[in-house]
C-alpha cells in the first residue's frame, strides 16, 4: 500500500480557511524557514480512503478476540466516546479557571472518590499520563517521604523478577537501585529473599498481585510486612487490577502507593498504544506530596489546590483528562456490583479457557488462575520445533490476536492469555478449539506454523533487518 | 448496572461447573478471607440513559466561551472534518500498541507517516511514535543527553512554567540539576547563558516562541551551546514550525514540542501530543517507541516497532526511558491534521494566527493595554493591564469571551485562525469599556 507521501500531487489541497480578514503581518525574511515542510498534498477524498485503507490494515476489539495478556483488551463502550466528546469538555480550555470549569473539576474529583474507595487509598491524582508514568510518580513519592523523614539512605527498590519491564526502568528513572527478588517455584515472592533483601537502604518495594503468572499471591499481608518492618514503603502496580475489582484493595493489603491503567482495567480504549492513564493512589502518608492541582470541594464549590510538600508536577495540566471522562462514566456505569461483576467474570472466563486447553496444553503453573494464565510451549518446541510465535501468528490467521508472547521472561516459550470479562462463552470455546487444532497441526506439519500468518496483508517481517539498517521516515 | 459481561447467570454457573466449582467466591480462594470486600461502598450502577443525563449535566457545568484569547500551552484551532472522523474510526481507537506487526501494518504505517511528517516539520532526522506531552518530551530530552559526567541541564525561564515544573520533578530522581537561565526583555539572556555554560552542562533547553510569544534567538544559543559541547534542545509550537526556521535549521540537536495544536481538542488539557525528533547521532538514545520500514518474507515493504533494545521490556533497568503506552492516537490526529492542511495550510494557519496576533495587539494598544516586550512575536503577547486583570476578565467572561491570562505584570492573549476580525474588534471593545 502507498503512502500519503507516494499519493501526493502538488497543488492539491483541501479548502478549510477563510482568507485573511485582518491586515497582513509579514515576518523578517532573517526568521522564515527556507523550505516548506514536505507534507502531503492530498483531497479529502483521497485522505478518506487513504485512512479507511489503514483501517482495514489494523485489528481492534471491535474485531474480535483479543486475549492479550497483561493489557485487558475488553470492550470499549461506546457511550463514553460520547462523553468524552461533549462540548462542555472538549472544548474546556485547561486554563479557563476554576470558576469556569466546575465540570471539569468535578468529574477530577468524582472520579477520585470512587478510585479511592476501589482502591483502599486516601487520595488520587490523575496526572499521570500511563502507567509507566504513575510508577515514576509513586517512587518519587516515596523518595519524597524518605527524604522528608531525614532518611536519606533508602535507594534501593526490590522488584520481583515476574514484574513488568516498566517497574525496573521506572526505578531507575526515580534514581533507584533496583534488587531483583526472585520468584519460588510456584510463582510466589520468596519470602525468605525478600527478608533478607530488606533492610536499611529499601526504599520499597514494587509489586503485581495478583502477578503476571496470573497468581494472587496469598502471602501478600506478609511481604507488606516485611518490607515495612524494614522501614520501606510497598507499590503496587495496579496492571492487573481487573482480576480483584469489587474483591479485594490494595490498600487492605497494606500497600501505600498504587497506580492504576484506566485504558486496562476501567474499559477506555488502547488508541494503538495510548493515550492512556496512569492516576496513583495514596496512603494518608503520602498525601502531601502529591503533585499540584489536588482538586478539593468547599462550599458547593470545586476547587484546585496543592499539596503542602508536592514533589511539583509530572506533566503539564492536570492529565489526559478525555480519557479520565470515558473512566467516570464507565465506573458510574458498574456501581458497585458491576465492578464485581467484573472480576468475577475475567476470573471465571480465564479459569474456562484454561481448562479447555489443559492437558494438552501446559500451564506455566498448576491449579486455578485469576485473570490471566500463562502457557508454556517449551516442551512442544523440543519436540516439534513450533514456538510460542508460531502458535501466536497461527491464532492470527484463525481471526483473533495473539497472546501476549515471550512473558513473563521467568516462563519459557511463553504465551500470556487475559480473556477479559466483555467475551461471551462461545467466544471462549471457539478460541480454545482453535487453540487445540493450532496443536494438531504442531504434531501434523509444523512448517504450516512456521509459515504463519498468511492471511494478514504482509507476512513474517525482517526485525533484524529493521534495527540493523533503521528507515525511520520516508526517503523522498 | 451495566458490567459489559454477556453471560447469563445460568451460563455462569455452567462454565463454573465445567471448572469443578460451585460458587463465585471459590474463584478467589487464594485471596486471604481477611483481604475480601463485602462491597464497595459506591452507588448503584448507572443505565445508559441516566449515565448520558448525569455526564451532560456534568458537561454543561463547564462555561463553553464563544471566543476564545487564551492560549498559555493549549491553542484554539480548527479542527477540520476529516480530521475528527479519522481520530473517531473505531478499529483505530480500540487497538493495542502493535507488537503483531502483520496484524497491525494500518497502525504501524500511520505512525511511520506520522514520523515522517514531525522530521519534515521539524527539519530532524528520525522521530519516536510520540510521548505524552510537550512538558514530558522536554523531560525526556533532558534525561537522553546528560550521562556520568555532565549532569546539568540549562534552562531558559521563557520556557512554560509547567514544563519547568515538570523537568525540576524528573530530574529529582536520579539528581540531575536543572539550572533556570534568565531573561532580559522578555527572551533568553545569551550572555547569562553564555556565563552559566560549564562542562558538566549536557544541554540547553530553549523555548520558541517562548512562554510569553516570544521568537527566541534560538541559533545563537545553539552556538553557544555547542562551543562548550553541550546539546540544543529546542521546543517549538508546531504551528510555528511551518512558518519559521525550524530546528534543525537553527542548529537544534532535539527537538520537542507540544502537538496539540495540530488537530487536538482542547479538553481540559489532555489528552494531548509530545513530540521528539532529534539529529542522527543520537537517534539510539531517543526514546519510546519507533516504527521502522523493513521488509516481509516475500520482499514486500513493511513496517515494524524498530530499535527495541532501548525499550523497557527488553532492557528494563537500563533502558533509555520507562515509556510503554504513549499518545498514539493523538498522533495519528496530528499526521492526519497534517495531512489535510498540507504545507500550504498549515503555513496559512501560521500566518493567520500572527497576522490576528499583530491585529488584536494593535486594538487593545488603542484601548490601553501596552504591549509589555518588543520585537519579534507568533499568535501570543503580554501587555500590562492598568486595573486588576481578574476584574477585566471576568468582564470579558460575562459577554462570553475567555480572555488572555493573568501572569506577571500583566495578561497574556493569544490569537489563531479561529478569532475574526469582528471577534477581535469585540474584545477591544469590551475591554475599552471596563477600563473606562
Amino acid at each position: 500500500m502507498k503512502l500519503l507521501f507516494e499519493k501526493s500531487v502538488p497543488g492539491r489541497a483541501l479548502s478549510i480557511l477563510p482568507p485573511l480578514d485582518v491586515p497582513e503581518a509579514p515576518v523578517p525574511e532573517n526568521l522564515l524557514r527556507a523550505e516548506k515542510p514536505r507534507l502531503p498534498e492530498i483531497s479529502e477524498n483521497d485522505l478518506s480512503r487513504h485512512y479507511a485503507a489503514l483501517e482495514r490494515r489494523a485489528f481492534g476489539v471491535c474485531d474480535g478476540f483479543y486475549p492479550l495478556g497483561s493489557c485487558t483488551m475488553k470492550y470499549n463502550p461506546k457511550v463514553n466516546e460520547q462523553m468524552a466528546a461533549l462540548d462542555g469538555f472538549a472544548r474546556a480550555h485547561p486554563l479557563q479557571g476554576e470558576q469556569y470549569a466546575q465540570g471539569c473539576l468535578e468529574v477530577l474529583f468524582r472520579a477520585e472518590q470512587i478510585l479511592k474507595e476501589v482502591t483502599g487509598m486516601d487520595a488520587v491524582t490523575f496526572q499521570p499520563a500511563a502507567g509507566a508514568h504513575g510508577e515514576l510518580l509513586g517512587l518519587l513519592l516515596i523518595n519524597a517521604y524518605h527524604r522528608d523523614r531525614g532518611d536519606t539512605k533508602r535507594k534501593k527498590v526490590l522488584v520481583p523478577d515476574s514484574a513488568h519491564g516498566t517497574n525496573p526502568a521506572s526505578a531507575t528513572m526515580a534514581g533507584l537501585e533496583v534488587i531483583s527478588i526472585p520468584s519460588t517455584a510456584s510463582g510466589r515472592v520468596d519470602l525468605e529473599a525478600l527478608k533478607r533483601a530488606a533492610g536499611e537502604d529499601t526504599a520499597g518495594l514494587m509489586l503485581t498481585n495478583p502477578n503476571t503468572l496470573g497468581i494472587f499471591d496469598e502471602n501478600i499481608q506478609e511481604i507488606t510486612r516485611i518490607v515495612h518492618d524494614a522501614g520501606g514503603l510497598c507499590y503496587y502496580d495496579g496492571a492487573n487490577l481487573n482480576a480483584i475489582l469489587g474483591v479485594a484493595r490494595p490498600g487492605d493489603m497494606g500497600f501505600d502507593v498504587v497506580h492504576l491503567n484506566l485504558h486496562k482495567t476501567f474499559s477506555t480504549p488502547h488508541g494503538g498504544g495510548g493515550p492512556g492513564s496512569g492516576p496513583v493512589g495514596v496512603k494518608a502518608i503520602l498525601k502531601d506530596f502529591l503533585p499540584r492541582d489536588q482538586v478539593a470541594k468547599t462550599d458547593d464549590m470545586f476547587r484546585f489546590f496543592d499539596p503542602p510538600k508536592s514533589v511539583g508536577r509530572v506533566k503539564a495540566f492536570y492529565g489526559n483528562f478525555s480519557v479520565v471522562v470515558r473512566a467516570l462514566s464507565y465506573m458510574l456505569t458498574l456501581g458497585a456490583e458491576g465492578m464485581r461483576e467484573v472480576a468475577e467474570g475475567a476470573v471465571l472466563n480465564a479459569n474456562y479457557m484454561l481448562k479447555k486447553l489443559v492437558p494438552a496444553y501446559e500451564p506455566a503453573q498448576p491449579g486455578l488462575c485469576m485473570h490471566e494464565f500463562v502457557l508454556t510451549l517449551e516442551k512442544l518446541k523440543a519436540e516439534t520445533g513450533v514456538s510460542a510465535l508460531d502458535v501466536a501468528k497461527a491464532m492470527v490467521d484463525r481471526g483473533m490476536h495473539a497472546p501476549t508472547m515471550y512473558f513473563p521472561l521467568i516462563v519459557h516459550e511463553a504465551l500470556m492469555v487475559e480473556p477479559t470479562e466483555t467475551e461471551s462463552r462461545e467466544t471462549l470455546d471457539e478460541a480454545a478449539e482453535a487453540m487445540l487444532d493450532i496443536l494438531r497441526l504442531a504434531r501434523e506439519d509444523p512448517q504450516k506454523l512456521h509459515d504463519a500468518p498468511v492471511t494478514t496483508p504482509v507476512n513474517r517481517l525482517d526485525e533484524v533487518g529493521a534495527a540493523r539498517n533503521p528507515v525511520l521516515r520516508y526517503q523522498f | 448496572m451495566g458490567s459489559y459481561v454477556p453471560s447469563t447467570e445460568e451460563e455462569r454457573l455452567e462454565m463454573l461447573r465445567a471448572i469443578g466449582l460451585e460458587r463465585m467466591d471459590e474463584l478467589f480462594a487464594s485471596v486471604p478471607e481477611p483481604l475480601r470486600v463485602e462491597t464497595l461502598n459506591l452507588d448503584r450502577g448507572l443505565s445508559e440513559l441516566e449515565l448520558q443525563r448525569e455526564m451532560r449535566y456534568i458537561a454543561g457545568r463547564n462555561r463553553v466561551f464563544r471566543s476564545i484569547f487564551r492560549g498559555a500551552g493549549a491553542y484554539n484551532h480548527y479542527i477540520p472534518a476529516v480530521v475528527k472522523s479519522v481520530a473517531a474510526k473505531e478499529r483505530f481507537l480500540t487497538t493495542y500498541t502493535p507488537y503483531q506487526a502483520e496484524l497491525s501494518q494500518g497502525v504501524l504505517q500511520s505512525i511511520f507517516e506520522y514520523q515522517t511528517m514531525i522530521a519534515e516539520l521539524t527539519g530532524m532526522d528520525a522521530s519516536n511514535a510520540s510521548v505524552y506531552d510537550g512538558a514530558t518530551a522536554a523531560a525526556e530530552a533532558v534525561n537522553m543527553l546528560v550521562d556520568g559526567k555532565r549532569r546539568v541541564a540549562l534552562v531558559s525561564e521563557g520556557v512554560h512554567p509547567m514544563t519547568i515544573e515538570t523537568l525540576k520533578t524528573y530530574a529529582d530522581g536520579p539528581g540531575v540539576e536543572i539550572r533556570l537561565v534568565p531573561l532580559k526583555d522578555g527572551r533568553t539572556d545569551l550572555d547569562a547563558l553564555k556565563g552559566m555554560l560549564c562542562d558538566s552542562c549536557a544541554c540547553v533547553l530553549v523555548q520558541s516562541p517562548n512562554f510569553f510569544g516570544l521568537i527566541e534567538d534560538a541559533e545563537a544559543a545553539a552556538n553557544i551551546a555547542h562551543e562548550r559541547r553541550a546539546k540544543l534542545i529546542l521546543s517549538m509550537n508546531p504551528t510555528a514550525c511551518a512558518l519559521y526556521k525550524s530546528p534543525g535549521e537553527l542548529g537544534a540537536d532535539v527537538a520537542v514540542g507540544e502537538g496539540q495544536p495540530l488537530g487536538l481538542p482542547l479538553s481540559f488539557g489532555g489528552a494531548y501530543l509530545g513530540f521528539m525528533a532529534c539529529k542522527a547521532p543520537l537517534l539510539r538514545k531517543l526514546p519510546g517507541r519507533i516504527v521502522g520500514r523493513t521488509t516481509d518474507r516475500d520482499g514486500k515493504r513493511a513496517f515494524v516497532l524498530t530499535l527495541q533494545a532501548r525499550e523497557q521490556h527488553i532492557r528494563r533497568e537500563k533502558a533509555s526511558s520507562n515509556i510503554c503506552s504513549n499518545q498514539a492516537l493523538c498522533a495519528m490526529t496530528a499526521a492526519a491534521y497534517m495531512a489535510a492542511l498540507g504545507a500550504s495550510g498549515l503555513t496559512e494557519v501560521a500566518s493567520q494566527c500572527h497576522a490576528k496576533a499583530a491585529y488584536l495587539r494593535e486594538k487593545l494598544a488603542e484601548v490601553g493595554l501596552k504591549p509589555i516586550h518588543e520585537g519579534e512575536f507568533f499568535h501570543e503577547f503580554a501587555t500590562e493591564c492598568p486595573i486588576d486583570p481578574e476584574k477585566l476578565l471576568c468582564a470579558l467572561a460575562d459577554r462570553g469571551i475567555l480572555g488572555g491570562l493573568p501572569v506577571e505584570g500583566g495578561i497574556l492573549w493569544c490569537a489563531t485562525e479561529m478569532n475574526s476580525r469582528e471577534d477581535i474588534d469585540e474584545v477591544a471593545a469590551a475591554v475599552g469599556e471596563v477600563l473606562q
